[in-house]
């Protein structure tokens, strides 16, 4: 049933209106209330420190992806400056709550991040009647330059940005609301999950409204939206202020999650991260973002631990995906699920299993290339030896290089061969499946 | 108020796209309900003349009226919501919407809906009706969930006629609808578009005579930029003019073909 989730684009939505009981329905119950179920539920699962942080990151991250996927899945806007809204959302949170610790502000802690929300949505209010008037390159190119200008003007002005240190608060602050001061991390956490919820499925109602139809429109086919009666700038325009409160919010719970807030939150390395990701998690479906946000959140707490390399292994898995699923991982489930609806999942099982097999031969090999890269560069002082997945490597020694470059290589010679087959099976499959539809066309 | 003697009038319209001039002051009147054809050679700026009426291009000089009201210089979307809709030669249609989403976001504004946020589009029982309706004109209520760009060439062509004429324009301008059908296919879909435009002033774009003489009252025909005649097909054929500029022995054996099938 996670059909429900998808964009409406493919959903039969209007077929609702006649029938008044139909089975998805009790999907999307099922959807919604086993995603409440999990935001309340994770915590207990996840009761370590790491696992809280991360949950609470995760939390906001989604509601940063999915206002990100409002402009590129939903309009076909490929924006590079997303973290502008994001970052003075957190600016105004963190002023927001030092104003509330002064005493100069009546606000409850739970409501900053609405104040971060609403400065997300007036500044891209005031930047996007500019931004949105052509899409595409035009479009891309501009954000690119308000990111640049936003990020510049951080350093410039100390007294809302505060420099090199940022800007710190204290969520504690003010009066506590119902015994709830957001002391402990479980309390900040419980209130993230809630306007994660929140605004998850206000985003989504949103592309079930005639706005966020002509938003898939304009990104379709601009031109033929012009001869139906719509302006498509203001169509992009609206979505943009629309994705700049939501961004906005994001940014005003890292505000109240980190008690911090520092100029590279508005810069282009963080623009990066989210656009990076949601391509990941994939901007065809609306739960595509969801999914990067987790992968966001994942690499940058653990795989960072891990390995140095990691934003080497994160962009080769970017690159991979662009050439070969640009859909992301949202779209590769979607595309499975497809066949095990017509129950034909199992006769791929075993080109998986060697799709995955041979993947990680290749990719033992080339990690093992890589660490060693690595610490000739960087840790050559700790002696020429690294241990790697079990093993001992002396990067002095050419039978180790030549071990690495022999496991890779042999693992993409034997990858490609499953590739082949692979492929062969899916199309066959594909084509049964195309067959079947067409016969229940017809019936 | 007395109603203007024209749905669509042009007033020596020009167009220059740099040194050339593609329109040289076409000059014609539409009256509510006619169905126009308009014929011409390749490059008499037919297409052109479309492009100006609906505000894809401005005119250069010269003054174009929709129902009495002047509209040049309007956007696309500013003529469309007084009442003229156009197709195109080429479907121009939203590729990864399902049928249904793409002739409702056709109706969408005639309804008054504009850009609402606040409400959901399964709530909106008239515009859905609609919807449904004109699925079944064009007869692609079967195909009602499939995506735009899964259709057969045919049908898309339906989807195109189906997107021009469901917010209720009363003008409405087809380029060319049925380029690139089949025989069989042609004459099935010009039934379609009579249909479809019952009561409505229709002006076509086309090269196929059987088209022009089964669909048109009038034909008007455009040389070099001007409108060298117009009237109904019998005294267009008879024309001289015509016949000289416009390869009248074509012209003319065409016709009888037609008549004659």
């Amino acid at each position: 049933m996670s059909a429900v989730l998808k964009t409406a684009a493919a959903a039969p939505a209007g077929a609702r209106q006649r029938v008044h009981f139909r089975p998805w329905n009790v999907g999307r119950w099922v959807v919604w209330g086993g995603f409440a179920l999990l935001l309340g539920v994770a915590p207990l699962v996840f009761t370590s420190g790491l696992a809280m942080t991360m949950l609470s990151q995760m939390g906001y991250m989604i509601i940063i992806c999915l206002s990100y996927n409002l402009l590129l899945g939903q309009g076909g806007m490929l924006s590079f400056g997303h973290a502008v809204y994001v970052g003075l959302g957190a600016f105004s949170a963190i002023h927001a709550m030092n104003l509330i610790g002064a005493g100069r502000l009546a606000l409850p802690m739970s409501m900053v991040p609405l104040a971060g929300g609403l400065a997300g949505a007036g500044v891209a209010a005031l930047l996007g009647w500019v931004t949105t008037k052509k899409s595409a390159n035009t479009f891309a190119m501009i954000t690119l330059g308000v990111g640049e200008l936003v990020a510049a003007m951080a350093l410039m002005f100390p007294e809302f940005f505060g420099g090199e240190g940022g800007i710190s608060a204290n969520r504690t602050a003010g009066k506590p609301v119902w015994g709830i001061s957001f002391g402990p991390q479980v309390q900040v956490y419980y209130l993230i999950a809630l306007y994660c919820f929140v605004c998850t499925a206000a985003l989504y109602a949103l592309t079930r409204t005639p706005l966020g139809r002509m938003l898939n429109a304009v990104r379709d086919n601009p031109e033929r939206v012009e001869f139906v009666g719509y302006n498509t700038q203001v169509v992009r325009y609206l979505a943009f202020i629309i994705a700049g409160f939501f961004a906005g919010i994001g940014g005003g719970l890292t505000a109240l999650n980190f008690e911090i807030v520092t100029a590279d939150s508005v810069g282009g390395f963080r623009s990066g991260s989210y656009l990076l990701f949601t391509f990941l998690g994939g901007a065809f479906f609306f739960f595509g973002p969801i999914i990067g946000a987790v992968l966001l959140v994942l690499a940058f707490v653990l795989f960072s631990e891990i390995t140095k390399a990691w934003q080497i292994y994160l962009g080769l898995v970017f690159m991979f995906m662009v050439m070969f699923a640009p859909g992301g991982f949202s779209s590769l489930i979607m595309m499975n699920l497809r066949v095990a609806a017509f129950g034909k999942l199992r006769r791929l099982a075993s080109s998986y299993l060697a799709l995955g097999g041979t993947g990680a031969v290749a990719l033992a090999g080339a990690a093992a290339i890589v660490e060693m890269i690595y610490h000739v560069q960087l840790n050559s002082a700790l002696g020429p030896t690294l241990r790697f997945m079990g093993a001992t490597l002396d990067v002095q020694r050419l039978d180790s290089w030549f071990g690495a470059v022999f496991v890779m290589a042999v693992g993409i010679a034997m990858f490609e061969v499953a590739r082949r087959e692979f492929k062969r099976q899916w199309d066959e499959t594909q084509q049964e499946i195309e067959k079947e539809i067409k016969r229940r066309e017809i019936l | 108020m007395s109603a203007p003697a024209f749905a669509l009038e042009l007033d020596n319209v020009r167009k220059s796209f740099g040194k050339t001039e593609i329109i040289r002051g076409a000059s014609l009147g539409v009256k509510p309900g006619e169905r126009v054809a308009i014929i011409g050679p390749n490059g008499a700026g037919k297409s052109t003349l479309f492009n100006l009426i609906s505000g894809r291009f401005g005119t250069s000089s010269g003054q174009i009226r929709l129902n009495g009201r002047a509209i040049g210089g309007l956007k696309p979307y500013e003529i469309n919501r007084l009442g003229l809709a156009r197709s195109f030669q080429v479907s121009n249609l939203f590729v990864r919407l399902s049928v249904f989403e793409n002739v409702r976001c056709a109706v969408l504004w005639s309804l008054g809906y504009r850009y609402a946020f606040w409400r959901f589009l399964a709530d909106l029982r008239d515009a859905n009706e609609r919807t449904d309706e004109v699925l079944r004109m064009i007869k692609l209520d079967r195909k009602r969930d499939v995506l735009a760009m899964n259709l057969t060439y045919a049908e898309q062509r339906a989807l195109e006629i189906g997107i021009t004429i469901a917010g209720g324009a009363s003008v409405i301008l087809l380029d060319e609808p049925t380029a690139g059908m089949s025989k069989s296919e042609t004459t099935r879909f010009v039934q379609l578009i009579r249909e479809v435009t019952v009561g409505k002033t229709l002006l076509t774009v086309e090269h196929d005579m059987g088209v022009v003489f089964g669909l048109a009252d009038k034909i008007a025909v455009l040389v070099y930029g001007e409108v060298i005649a117009f009237d109904v097909p019998d005294a267009v054929r008879a024309n001289p003019k015509v016949q000289e500029a416009y390869l009248g022995s074509v012209l003319a054996a065409q016709a009888q073909a037609g008549a004659g099938g």
